[in-house]
């Protein structure tokens, strides 16, 4: 029958598409792995890239000295301080930045010079007049993920369709209930992006932030065993803020898919 | 009172619409004057520039006049009412609402409790052949089927005045005449004053008790031609000599227009 060999022909055609997603993942860890083995034999590289079994060791190591556990959770709390400080500042500043010209108008270009300042040249500034200590920290991210998060979700605002805000209008809608009902849900993918992007930079913040003597931090850790010349707890390092990437990235495509998916009624 | 279709619903009272750009003045509409009967059903053609758009958009409140007003029902417009309705050309549905909370909007609003708000909505989401998609989200339609979710929730509200933006401009030609077919039995079921802007002189003929032809720059009414076909308006009259004449006479005078505005 003909629907047979259409049937045969698409399982030749889907060969790739056989392949279960946890399969895709586990070959791509596997080429990565290969990659790795491969810079870690490159004479060129080989000192910077120790393989797999001596970064297991520094695992040990580093648990050992007791510093791992007090390095990963001091930069994680920074890390969501500062994150949960600069999301709730950014949404009402964006939401008055596009609802009222005069505050778009003046605070806009402050936070278009100060975005691409690299927070590390900034550091020392915060240092002088907020010390040491968590503080600084938190302050440098927040400010960083401030700034990326107000731009996203002010884009967000003023994106919303002006006939959806037509269409509620004559339904009998009053501006707060525009608010609620209309702009608000409009804007939720654009919100969704600010926190990717904000968790992006708050990691990507981290190393500044902790340069501001910090006295536990991956940040901080990796700058210190850099003095020291220890080569794989530094790969290590690298490797668990790279895995709190991903794990943030799991959690944000969650939210985006609860969220933004339209796909299932969420507000019953 | 059999003679309803004598009441004014809506009077148009010599509204003026001027536009200030940087290249000076533009006058979109210039002195209009019309009176409405009430479930009347009202086509505006006319070519691009026109103000038909303009027109619309003051009777339902979003925009206002330069000078003049609107009354419903001797009452002067100002800004929206539940009382006049809106369907846009492009659809307006609430991309994060299924079809069913999108035809409750307007009903939520009113303050109306789920259980009332749903009855109603469903009411009218049968009346446009949807209950099977009440849980689907407007991605998930097609362009008809999306516009027929906007006429049902413009329904639901119950408004006196339909007004209606080429909601069928983007539509293929196919279901722009179910469509069509549709409007024409759901307004004889539910009598309603309409206002209908259209750029296609068979779709005014079709639908309209009376349609209003525009001229452009400045925008102002330039004929105000009575269809009397007959009811139920069938897809077959299309076809027929009395359409027909009327068609020609409308797209003549439209297509002079055109010629006017290319000049």
């Amino acid at each position: 029958m003909s629907s047979d060999a259409g049937k045969q022909k698409k399982k030749e055609k889907d060969l790739i598409g056989q392949i279960p997603n946890g399969g895709w993942l586990l070959i791509s860890l596997l080429v990565a792995i290969g990659l790795w083995k491969w810079l870690s034999i490159n004479p060129r590289t080989s000192r910077s890239f120790p393989f797999l079994p001596e970064v297991l060791e520094a695992l040990k190591t580093m648990v050992g000295r007791g510093v791992l556990w007090n390095d990963f959770a001091s930069s994680m709390i920074s890390v969501v301080l500062g994150f949960v400080l600069g999301f709730v500042t950014s949404v009402p500043v964006a939401f008055l930045m596009a609802w009222y010209r005069p505050v778009r108008y003046i605070v806009e270009p402050w936070i278009q010079f100060i975005r691409n300042i690299p927070p590390l040249a900034y550091v020392p500034l915060v240092v002088i007049s907020a010390g040491v200590g968590r503080r600084p920290q938190v302050i440098v991210i927040w400010l960083a993920t401030f700034l990326i998060m107000t731009v996203t979700i002010y884009q967000g605002v003023r994106n919303v369709d002006e006939t959806l805000i037509k269409a509620a209008r004559v339904l009998g809608a009053k501006d707060n209930d525009l608010f609620v009902k209309v702009i608000f849900p409009a804007t939720t993918p654009f919100i969704i992006t600010a926190v990717r992007l904000g968790v992006s930079v708050a990691l990507t913040t981290l190393i500044a932030a902790e340069s501001t003597g910090a006295t536990a931090g991956l940040g901080m850790r990796i700058r210190s065993l850099n003095n020291s010349f220890e080569v794989p707890p530094m790969l290590l390092y690298i490797i668990i803020i790279g895995i709190i990437g991903l794990t943030s990235e799991k959690v944000i495509k969650y939210l985006e898919r609860k969220f933004t998916g339209w796909q299932e009624t969420r507000n019953v | 009172m059999a003679g309803d279709e004598k009441r004014v619903k809506v009077k148009i009272d010599h509204v003026e619409k001027i536009y200030e750009g940087r290249k000076g003045k533009m006058v979109a509409l210039n002195g209009v004057d019309l009176d409405i009967m009430e479930n009347e059903f009202i086509c505006v053609v006319g070519p691009s520039g026109c103000g038909k758009s303009t027109l619309l958009n003051i009777i339902a409140g979003l925009l206002e006049p330069t000078s003049g007003a609107v009354y419903v029902d001797g009452k002067k417009v100002e800004g929206t009412g539940t009382e006049r309705g809106v369907v846009f050309q492009q659809y307006a549905l609430f991309p994060w609402l299924t079809v069913l909370k999108n035809v409750m909007f307007g009903l939520k609003l009113k303050g109306m409790n789920d259980k009332e708000a749903k009855e109603i909505a469903m009411k009218y989401i049968r009346m446009v052949q949807l209950e099977d998609f009440v849980d689907a989200y407007p991605k998930e339609l097609s362009g008809g089927m999306k516009q027929r979710v906007a006429i049902a929730r413009a329904y639901a509200v119950q408004p006196e005045v339909l007004l209606m933006d080429e909601p069928f401009g983007a539509l293929d030609a196919q279901t722009r005449t179910q469509l069509q077919s549709e409007l024409i039995r759901t307004w004889q079921e539910e009598k309603k004053t309409c206002f209908f802007i259209t750029h296609d002189v068979e779709e005014a003929v079709i639908l309209a008790t009376k349609v209003i032809i525009m001229s452009a720059r400045p925008g102002r009414i330039k004929k105000i031609v009575n269809v009397n076909l007959p009811y139920p308006r069938t897809q077959e009259m299309k076809m027929e000599l009395p359409f027909l004449d009327l068609k020609t006479y409308i797209w003549g005078e439209v297509y002079k227009e055109y010629l006017e505005v290319r000049k």
